[in-house]
């Protein structure tokens, strides 16, 4: 038996004894970038196999949830700012719809996210890979569901009289990015420890039910500051889901309004930052919890 | 001769939880810890072994004697309790043919995922696609979704892909009995060709007259340890005098 056929590139790597199974972390998510790409593709093609519609349930979704909410909210509550009723918010269907959106891309990728390793149980137990990918690809295909619905947004904006400057675009990129750090920190999180609890769906399923509420998309950022107080406004605006919302409303909502309503204090300065911060801790201690119950993932499935 | 697996001291024991829900877990807590949640099983104990580069390995033993366990160690899939393995250039498992392949994509679509899986680049797949599906014999049913295929053409698929993931370390466990008997006696001349060009293979196979075509050397494990290393057909006459 020799070696003498093997090329030498492989002799070489053949000398360097490596531990098989570990890994390190997301970096290795981003080094089979290629593996990723195609699991998002995969993902994307079999989601809405066998309906008529497809991929444009995507828009049929948040569609009928903004129809309902504009009616029963914007109409029947009050919230809408109309000739009689001054006490409402200007455009509120451009705030209404510019938070729902986001509030989606946030809830589909922690749903998915958490269930993401347990689905591919299959896969997990059988070969080793990064298992980072799976909760990642999962927020990657919401964030492609999640465009076409922000270029509704923007078409819908540009009518109501938008015209954006580069500090919004800046702001709309920051609530995009706090909600995609936060949604995979959560969907890291709560993806291993499904493994071992199954009663994680179950959490998350609740988290995601007050989403759209403990945020201000349906209502307006003012009413908390008034019945809360300064501190518990502060509070609340700790939540980075908060943040992200008020952010796009800064982005695409307070242009096409005189701009009498305004964003939260420090929205830019402090809060953004803020929200950031938050999401990126969360994204620690989700990499830092899967790493210590991965190892034992295999087994557990 | 270089070290291509080193497996020194490990120890695994499988955790049985009987439960799932976290309140049976908290109930069980509150309630001093009474009882088992837990029933341990030692898969693998203090085992230790070699193989060098080229070399070709089975593994041999009865259901649950720890080859299955011992592979997803050596693949990665699993980690040791205690004890340390190292591995040395790429090892690549076909562990179980065809997993990641999806039914509702084309045959195309799984050569490219199925083959990403397994750890190749991009351009190697593409490289390599020609010869795959050549092997696999699909021939036109490639852009077919592979839910359409018969059992047959699957498996062909999945093996010729795993085939061309070209690693240095081979891990095989039972799937040398895929497709017909030609397809089987393919399979079978293609991971002997593997062996003479140097691959290290490790096999599983409860099939003893394969193994002792494919390997030279056998390890019997018996209750997660190993009780005899040497000569293929030497280990083999002991595992069938028992």
């Amino acid at each position: 038996m020799t070696n003498g056929r093997t090329s030498p590139t492989h002799q070489d790597a053949a000398r360097v004894l490596v531990t098989p199974g570990t890994g390190n972390g997301l970096a290795d998510v981003f080094r089979s970038r290629f593996l990723l790409k195609l699991l998002v593709r995969k993902e994307l093609r079999i989601r809405y196999r066998g309906s008529v519609l497809g991929l444009l349930w995507t828009y049929v979704k948040p569609g009928v949830q903004f129809v309902a909410f504009y009616i029963a909210l914007g109409v029947f509550l009050g919230l809408e700012q109309s000739p009689t009723n001054r006490g409402g918010l200007p455009n509120y269907a451009v705030y209404l719809f510019s938070g729902i959106i986001l509030v989606n891309f946030f809830t589909e990728s922690l749903s998915t996210a958490t269930r993401s390793i347990v689905n591919n149980s299959g896969l997990i137990n059988k070969i080793y890979l990064p298992r980072e990918l799976f909760p990642v690809s999962s927020v990657w295909v919401s964030a492609v569901h999640f465009f076409p619905q922000l270029f509704v947004l923007v078409v819908a904006c540009v009518f109501t009289g938008w015209r954006p400057g580069p500090l919004e675009a800046v702001t709309a990129v920051a609530g995009f990015l706090i909600i995609a750090l936060l949604a995979t920190g959560l969907g890291l999180f709560f993806g291993a420890v499904n493994v071992y609890f199954r009663d994680s769906e179950n959490l998350v399923d609740l988290i995601l039910l007050i989403a759209t509420w403990i945020a201000p998309v349906l209502y307006s950022w003012r009413m908390v500051q008034d019945k809360a107080g300064e501190f518990w406004f502060s509070v609340y605006q700790l939540n980075p889901l908060a943040v992200a919302v008020e952010a796009f409303h800064h982005a695409f909502w307070l242009p096409t309004t005189a701009g009498a309503e305004g964003s939260p204090p420090n929205l830019l300065t402090v809060w953004i930052p803020v929200g950031l911060i938050v999401s990126l801790a969360i994204l620690i201690l989700g990499q830092w919890t899967f790493r210590r119950l991965e190892g034992r993932f295999a087994q557990e499935l | 001769m270089t070290t291509a697996i080193e497996i020194r001291n490990i120890n695994k024991q499988f955790v049985l939880r009987h439960t799932r829900s976290l309140k049976e877990a908290l109930v069980w807590l509150l309630r001093g810890r009474k009882g088992d949640l837990v029933k341990k099983f030692h898969a693998l104990r203090d085992l230790s072994i070699d193989v060098e580069h080229g070399e070709t390995v089975a593994l041999l033993g009865l259901n649950g004697s720890g080859k299955s366990t011992l592979l997803k160690h050596i693949s990665g899939v699993m980690r040791p309790d205690s004890g340390t393995v190292r591995t040395g250039g790429k090892v690549a498992g076909l562990i179980e043919v065809g997993a990641g392949f999806h039914p509702d994509l084309s045959g195309r679509d799984n050569v490219f995922l199925n083959g990403a899986i397994l750890g190749m680049t991009e351009e190697q797949i593409k490289e390599k696609f020609d010869s795959i599906v050549e092997f696999a014999e699909i021939g036109e049913f490639i852009d077919t979704e592979v839910k359409f295929y018969s059992s047959g053409m699957y498996l062909r698929l999945a093996f010729s892909v795993a085939v061309h993931t070209d690693p240095d370390v081979f891990l095989v466990d039972e799937i040398l009995a895929v497709g017909d008997e030609p397809f089987q006696k393919k399979c079978l001349a293609k991971i002997k060709e593997l062996a003479e060009a140097g691959k290290t293979l490790i096999v599983v196979s409860h099939d003893l007259d394969l193994v002792s075509h494919v390997c030279e050397r056998g390890v019997l494990l018996e209750h997660g340890r190993v009780v005899m290393d040497g000569p293929v057909d030497d280990v083999i006459s002991r595992l069938r005098n028992r």
